[in-house]
């Protein structure tokens, strides 16, 4: 099969997984909704402000376009950072991009900044610039030896994750109380609806994020080479380098404000997928988008529903089936580094 | 094309940046002013640190000369946007990145990259590319084996193929046989041979191996601490003088059997006794 045929059946595959997940997310939940009420209200037949209108329309729906977005968002950063840092062990929370992330929007929030269009941009700002200054320095401290070695980044990404998680305490323990809760929920990863307006600002940024990854998907291919081996292709490894970092910071950055630093979807999701069809990142990128969506979303579900009428954090869940993958890759795949 | 040689280096000089203790650092390459000829095998051998991978850096504009100029087909090598310089010079480094977890199919295509850099997935044509260079190099049977399922020498071949898909006019080898057990290196050599006389490409050879650089190679060019100290035919440049002065190690040089070509060995300081 050609590669675009192989794409093609990939995508059509993970969309009807992402039609699943996104089915369930519509008929379950606390509200105990029966299917022919969703469907009432979907479909606009039942009266504006009944309570099923209210739930699917302004509460299921909303919340199932966020899970789409942020997972894709961390699928496709995953990826982007593992192909950058060479590294399959890469990804926004290991790497402590997404505490930087965090960290900015602590400090958006503690200037007042909240829920409109312009607070909501103002706040991804914060958290771009967190995840850029995690992220470099990140790189300096691993590039302080010789070359960037896989233990060395991936230890440089926890001690700036610690760092950064205190540096929130340090901002947490200095606001009112009151609001604590509500930072704290958030901290785990948090799809709360968003209003359309921020939610459209919430795709913009994700969908520039992602076609700077995209667009960059055979090049860096051939980064898998090494640096060197690149340019002699004709990789301008420089520039791929700085767009790549950016695009990958601005799609942790975007999740981050919006929905919470969740962890581990860019590393489940680039695994699973490259065991399905290999490294080639023009597959991985694209599938990515599609497949972080029904993962993040799937996850969301079970969060809502595991313990109704109380209610997990996503977060919870991704990190409870993160960490055993992380120790399993770890273990059986790159044992005795990479 | 023009008659004239394919690369021409013209007093390039080569430092690399001022160390972190402030002090600058001596030039790693210097005066270095030889010819690269259409169609022939110019090996570039010398001690370690000679500065042989610098120079390939130099020639793949990795790094950019501090003094001189190169040309590449009469045009300065500054002046070649990337993707047409990898269409006209590619490299085979040293090993494989480990852990490379792409077929031999997806690393050969990789070297159709710099004929048409935008295109998201090759064409018919570039798999064409591909698949004569993987059968140039009896990799084709292995197209969708995994890089790291193979032995040393059909990786090396693969690399090779990668090389070839980039169709280019001159051919950088650095260290081809490092890693080569003896018939690998035969058999690198026999393919190197077959490449440069059946598709006409230039290659420049960059190996320690001073004995299979004076087998396969039509000139020498000999570096010592970043000199060029002699450049011609191999038996010209192959004198024990010469290389006991580039070595520090003293030589001899005897003449192979079947060949006729020269070969060096170490005069060990004990005299062989045992």
């Amino acid at each position: 099969m050609s590669q675009a045929g192989r794409l093609a059946a990939l995508l059509g595959v993970l969309a009807g997984l992402l039609a699943l997940a996104g089915a369930a997310a519509l008929f379950l939940g606390s509200a105990g909704l029966s299917p022919g009420a969703v469907l009432n209200a979907v479909t606009g037949r039942a009266p504006a402000g009944s309570v099923e209108s209210v739930v699917t329309l302004s509460i299921r729906l909303p919340r199932i376009a966020v899970a789409i977005l942020a997972g894709g968002a961390l699928a496709v950063a995953g990826v982007a950072f593992q192909a950058l840092t060479r590294n399959p062990l890469a990804e926004p929370s290991v790497l402590g991009v997404s505490g930087g992330a965090a960290f900015g929007v602590v400090i958006g929030q503690s200037v007042g900044l909240g829920g409109g269009l312009l607070e909501a941009a103002g706040l991804t700002a914060f958290a771009f610039a967190g995840a850029l200054l995690a992220a470099g320095a990140v790189y300096l401290i691993a590039a302080a030896g010789r070359g960037v070695q896989i233990q060395t980044l991936l230890l440089a990404g926890v001690i700036v994750g610690i760092f950064f998680s205190s540096a929130i305490t340090v901002v947490i323990s200095l606001l009112d109380f009151n609001r604590l809760g509500g930072v704290i929920h958030w901290l785990l990863g948090n799809l709360a609806p968003i209003p359309p307006r921020p939610l459209a600002l919430f795709a913009l940024l994700a969908a520039t994020g992602f076609g700077l990854v995209l667009v960059h998907a055979r090049e860096l291919n051939l980064l898998a080479l090494g640096e060197e081996s690149a340019r002699q292709l004709g990789v301008h490894a420089d520039r791929l380098k700085l767009v790549i970092f950016g695009g990958a910071a601005l799609l942790t950055a975007s999740v981050v404000a919006f929905a919470g630093p969740i962890g581990f979807v860019g590393l489940i999701v680039p695994h699973a997928l490259r065991m399905l069809v290999g490294p080639d990142n023009r597959l991985l990128v694209p599938a990515a988008l599609v497949g972080g969506g029904a993962f993040l979303l799937l996850a969301d579900t079970i969060a809502r529903n595991i313990v109704a009428p109380a209610e997990l954090s996503v977060g919870v869940i991704t990190s409870f089936c993160g960490a055993p993958f992380f120790v399993w890759l770890l273990r059986t795949r790159y044992r005795g580094g990479v | 094309m023009s008659a004239g040689p394919l690369v021409a280096l013209d007093g390039v000089g080569f430092a690399y940046p001022t160390s972190r203790a402030g002090r600058a650092r001596p030039f790693k390459l210097a005066g270095l002013s030889f010819e690269i000829a259409q169609g022939e095998i110019l090996g570039v051998i010398g001690p370690n640190s000679a500065g042989k991978t610098t120079l390939i850096r130099l020639l793949t504009r990795v790094l950019e000369p501090a003094t001189g100029a190169i040309t590449l087909e009469g045009r300065a090598l500054r002046g070649w946007r990337a993707a047409e310089l990898a269409r006209r010079i590619a490299v085979v480094p040293q090993g494989v990145p480990p852990q490379f977890p792409f077929t031999v199919e997806e690393l050969v295509l990789m070297g159709r990259y710099p004929h048409a850099p935008a295109r998201y997935f090759e064409d018919p044509a570039d798999r064409a590319a591909a698949q004569a260079a993987m059968a140039a190099t009896g990799v084709l049977e292995l197209a969708s084996s995994g890089l790291e399922e193979l032995s040393g020498g059909e990786r090396q071949r693969a690399v090779v193929a990668r090389a070839l898909a980039q169709e280019p006019r001159l051919l950088i080898l650095d260290e081809p046989t490092a890693h080569l057990d003896l018939r690998h290196q035969a058999e690198s050599v026999a393919l190197l041979r077959r490449l440069n006389r059946e598709r006409g490409v230039t290659v420049l050879l960059v190996s320690h191996d001073l004995n299979l650089a004076a087998e396969v190679c039509d000139r020498l060019l000999l570096l010592a601490d970043g000199r060029q100290l002699a450049t011609g035919p191999p038996e010209a440049v192959l004198t024990e003088s010469r290389l006991a002065e580039a070595f520090a190690c003293e030589v001899t040089v005897d003449k192979h059997p079947t060949t006729r070509r020269p070969v060096v060995q170490i005069a060990w300081p004990d005299g062989g006794r045992r």
